[in-house]
């Protein structure tokens, strides 16, 4: 009965909520598009020399260009050093968070190691990868795990470590062992956890890649900035950067994605059917009871 | 009857770098089979150490623990233990929960998945069973924690304060709830609390622990049987309520 009185600012609430979406929206589509105009503009009428920053117009033609040549294959070789990179430190970085959570003596050694690990730059060990490794799409790679590993291991230790004793204490009490603690209660807990770091991972694996590009590689997109760099060809700089947008922001996309999925699949468990309020309305336990009624006879 | 449970003189000490905590100090009971026994104490005098020292997650520094004829040396799965709060499991469904037990001891037949199922319909979960625990309220989720302790038939409950997490008006009902299913299914059951009425509402026999380091220092019988809720009331509930307070104050 309350429904129809809250109905109608409800409504009103979420009218305000989809307006302030859609402006939200429109004002970021409004900004690239005024930037890229004032880009092109500024550049047509000669305030600023395309020389130092491209133009639209020519990244367009560039970007052509490149794809008649082979440009798709410098994409590809990126892309597949990135995902490589990725997929690497996200598994091997979890096995290592796993096995340091199941032994506590093994975290607490390997704890100082960590945290150096962490506060180094890893550009600094470039020189080092090239001798150990060689100069081609493995020390990319490397760089790439390198950067992101640190991270994952320390993240995910702390998801693992932070499961609810009083679940832990439970399984115990049942007879259970370390590693079906593991399956039952902390990984599932540290599910949120994961998907946090994986997100960051997306970034960091293509920093790790164009690092890694930069210091060796004949290929792939940071190759091609750095070359383009060098010969002060700038349309090739910024489509390649372009580009680099283009992809790092797709990589993350589909990694929110599976986040987004995520939740919602958790949310669906939250929201439905609201039982305790319309199926019994004081606590719940004393309507869909034949024992205690059987019980309350005897009073 | 005979008796189930046994401590036997258990003493434990906690050790750690700032010293040595002596929580128990040669409690000495025991609990006879299809028995409720509530054990009462001053805070912090180490209660719920003794359900860690029965469930085998803490083994005592001295004395010796005996369940169902065997001595407690480890984790042994023949415990129930239900905590403060239901430690539901959030991202499995209240039959999955409830399954657990017989799955940590990988006992999950179909025998014991339809003894499950059908606790949980006897005791009026049945048609939330693929519901998740948060959708459930606070009185049917300690319900369902109590049936996922009695799904793998533990041979004792233990009950570490496990309505205190609730509101009053709840926590009444729960732990009538509660009591009620623990005897119409004839179980052993020792709970820990902090309150009074209840423990004497609850239990058959209460034990009052001294402070720390705790021993036992009475044990009171109750006169009257029934469920909390009916004595409640009771002027020899209330009287026997009233001399263990003077029991736990004068510490």
């Amino acid at each position: 009965m309350k429904k129809n009185k809250i109905l109608s600012p409800h409504e009103k609430y979420l009218l305000g909520v989809k307006k302030n979406k859609l402006a939200v929206r429109l004002w970021q589509a409004g900004l690239l598009v005024g930037f890229i105009g004032l880009w092109e503009l500024t550049t047509r009428i000669g305030w600023v020399d395309p020389f130092f920053t491209s133009s639209p117009s020519q990244i367009a033609v560039t970007f052509v260009e490149l794809m008649a040549d082979d440009f798709i294959y410098h994409i590809g070789v990126t892309l597949l050093e990135c995902i490589i990179g990725f997929t690497i430190s996200m598994t091997v970085g979890c096995a290592i968070a796993i096995l340091l959570w199941m032994s506590g003596f093994a975290r607490r050694v390997a704890e100082p190691y960590l945290v150096v690990l962490n506060a180094l730059p890893k550009i600094a060990l470039g020189p080092l990868l090239i001798i150990w490794v060689g100069s081609g799409a493995k020390a990319i790679v490397l760089m790439a795990v390198l950067i992101c590993i640190v991270v994952t291991i320390i993240s995910v230790l702390e998801g693992l470590c932070s499961t609810a004793p009083d679940k832990i204490l439970l399984l115990r009490s049942m007879g259970a062992g370390r590693l079906q603690i593991l399956r039952y209660a902390v990984l599932p807990s540290a599910v949120p956890t994961f998907l946090s770091v994986l997100k960051i991972n997306v970034g960091l694996a293509w920093v790790g890649t164009i690092m890694g590009e930069y210091l060796v590689s004949g290929a792939g997109l940071g190759y091609l900035i750095v070359y383009g760099g060098q010969v002060f060809k700038t349309d090739l700089v910024m489509t390649a950067t372009v580009t680099l947008c283009v992809l790092a922001g797709a990589m993350y996309g589909a990694v929110a994605l599976t986040e987004k999925l995520y939740v919602r699949r958790k949310k669906k468990r939250r929201v439905s059917p609201k039982i305790n309020k319309t199926h019994n309305p004081d606590n719940g336990i004393k309507k869909s009871d034949d024992f205690v009624k059987a019980d309350n006879g005897k009073n | 009857m005979s008796d189930i449970l046994t401590l036997d003189g258990v003493a434990l000490s906690y050790h750690t770098t700032e010293g040595e905590t002596e929580a128990l100090a040669g409690v000495t009971f025991s609990v006879k089979r299809g028995e409720f026994l509530s054990i009462v104490g001053p805070s912090g005098c180490g209660k719920t150490t003794v359900l860690s020292v029965v469930a085998g997650l803490l083994k005592p520094t001295a004395g010796k623990v005996t369940l169902d004829g065997r001595e407690v040396t480890a984790p042994h799965g023949d415990v129930g233990y239900m905590l403060q709060k239901d430690t539901l499991f959030e991202w499995l469904t209240i039959s999955a929960n409830v399954e657990l037990g017989l799955r940590v001891q990988k006992k999950l037949t179909e025998e014991n998945r339809a003894y499950a199922r059908a606790l949980l319909e006897k005791y009026g979960l049945g048609e939330f069973a693929e519901h998740y625990p948060s959708q459930l309220s606070g009185g049917m989720r300690q319900r369902a924690a109590l049936i996922r302790t009695l799904a793998f038939r533990p041979k004792l409950l233990l009950l570490d304060e496990p309505f205190s997490a609730l509101d009053f008006q709840t926590r009444l009902d729960v732990a009538d709830d509660v009591g009620k299913i623990i005897r119409q299914e004839g179980l052993t059951a020792l709970l820990v609390t902090h309150d009074v009425p209840e423990a004497v509402g609850m239990g058959d026999r209460v034990i009052v622990l001294t402070p720390r380091p705790a021993v036992v220092k009475k044990i009171f019988t109750v006169p009257v049987s029934g469920t909390l809720s009916q004595k409640r009331t009771d002027p020899a509930v209330n009287e026997l309520s009233e001399a263990v307070w003077q029991e736990l104050r004068t510490g």
